[in-house]
């Protein structure tokens, strides 16, 4: 699989299945948007940093899951200073930091497998509902094999794209990578359907 | 291509009994056949290939712009909206689960609770609309699919991502609106170019479309031969 985010461990964290972390980080993140009093987001704060030490990943995978907001969150708070004041932009801020590193913790703690397959679990009781719930684990797995394949796809495009001296042109890129990628997803919808999948 | 295509329902009568497992209902117009989840799955990798080429966070706005809602745009151009949402859709659990599918090589569930949340569940409401009018069209031009590309890939996102990003950054909707503002010109340039590579991929590969056509008018379309 993909190199995801997980960091294999024994906490008791690892240890709880993927669907209940995952309602948990739904429920928290949802409770968590309606405190915004500095205590209680100072309390939040406080929590989050609790649960890296219960899960022991260390400094710098926490740094790793917040680190794509370091050029929005000054950004943030700049803007929600002009607009609401210093202290809240310096607490709405806080939380939203602290709600993307419980997020990335969740997947630190748990294998993307796992995920994928909580999400199956999820999906399971729209089966009442006419869902095809095999067809949609199906799915699933086809697109994470998809993922490489496309990406090389896209690069051979861009090499050609640049040999052409068309490097800037998005037509010249994206028309032949979508004609690719069909040619490709249609041949897989042969080779699936060769090996008996609609019978 | 859903129910009873003339090419697998050749004279033998051990097509609807031998299947494995339990069967999810009849197969209407939503099920999907291999053809189909071959193409949502490949057209989940694609948004994720188109978000790769690098994020570029604009000032004023703490949501990165990338060809990414191209993606979205071209799924449900593409795909119709039934299979145009299935690609997004699937594209977000990839990315919920971890992998670095989104803009910039992001991935994770802090996308999920953080600024551009709504904006993710826009994707999906976009694609579907965008399929659902290009569905609706007669012929695919490009003056229509940018139109169906203007309504459901920018205006539908934006109606989701705006009000979310309100909520979760603490800043009013008001301003929260003007600032988004500023993607409205590369996304309009998005919607142009989607509606370009929708009308070149379908002249460049006519089967680009079949299947869409076959499942959301059953009675309008040939049989899915070519």
């Amino acid at each position: 699989m993909t190199p995801g985010t997980y960091r294999p461990g024994t906490s008791v964290l690892h240890r709880v299945p993927a669907g209940p972390k995952l309602v948990g980080l739904a429920v928290t993140s949802a409770v968590v948007l309606l405190a915004s009093s500095p205590p209680a987001v100072g309390g939040v704060v406080l929590g989050v940093g609790v649960l890296y030490v219960v899960a022991g990943v260390g400094w710098r995978a926490a740094w790793a899951q917040v680190r794509p907001l370091r050029l929005a969150a000054p950004v943030l708070v700049a803007v929600q200073w002009l607009a609401l004041g210093p202290v809240p932009a310096v607490v709405l801020t806080t939380r939203l930091v602290a709600l993307v590193a419980l997020a990335g913790l969740v997947l630190l703690t748990t294998r993307a497998s796992a995920v994928l397959a909580a999400v199956e679990r999820g999906l399971r009781p729209l089966r009442r509902l006419g869902v095809d719930v095999d067809r949609a684990a199906l799915v699933l797995s086809l697109a994470v094999r998809c993922v490489p394949v496309v990406a090389a796809l896209a690069q051979r495009v861009r090499d050609a794209g640049r040999a052409r001296g068309r490097e800037h042109d998005v037509r010249a890129y994206a028309v032949p990578l979508v004609v690719g990628a069909l040619r490709q997803a249609d041949a897989l919808g042969d080779a699936l359907r060769a090996r008996g999948l609609d019978d | 291509m859903t129910d009873a295509s003339p090419g697998r329902t050749s004279g033998t009568t051990r097509t609807a009994t031998t299947t494995t497992g339990p069967v999810a209902g009849p197969r209407g117009p939503l099920a999907l056949d291999a053809g189909d989840a071959a193409r949502v799955a490949t057209f989940a990798a694609l948004i994720a290939a188109l978000g790769m080429p690098g994020s570029i966070a604009l000032f004023g706005n703490a949501v990165p712009i990338t060809l990414q809602t191209l993606g979205v745009m071209l799924a449900g151009a593409l795909l119709g909206a039934w299979r145009g949402s299935l690609a997004v859709a699937t594209f977000l659990a990839l990315a919920a689960a971890g992998l670095p599918v989104l803009a910039g090589g992001r991935g994770g569930l802090g996308a999920f609770v953080g600024p551009s949340a709504g904006y993710l569940v826009g994707f999906l409401a976009g694609a579907a609309v965008v399929g659902w009018l290009v569905d609706r069209l007669g012929r695919v031009t490009f003056g229509r699919v940018l139109v169906a590309c203007l309504v459901g890939g920018v205006a539908v996102v934006y109606a989701f991502g705006v009000p979310v990003q309100s909520v979760v950054t603490g800043v009013p909707l008001a301003t929260t609106a003007r600032l988004s503002l500023a993607f409205l010109p590369g996304d309009v340039l998005k919607a142009l170019a989607a509606a370009a590579i929708t009308v070149g991929v379908v002249r460049a590969y006519p089967a680009a479309r079949r299947s869409g056509r076959t499942a959301g008018r059953p009675a309008a379309a040939g049989p899915a031969s070519s």
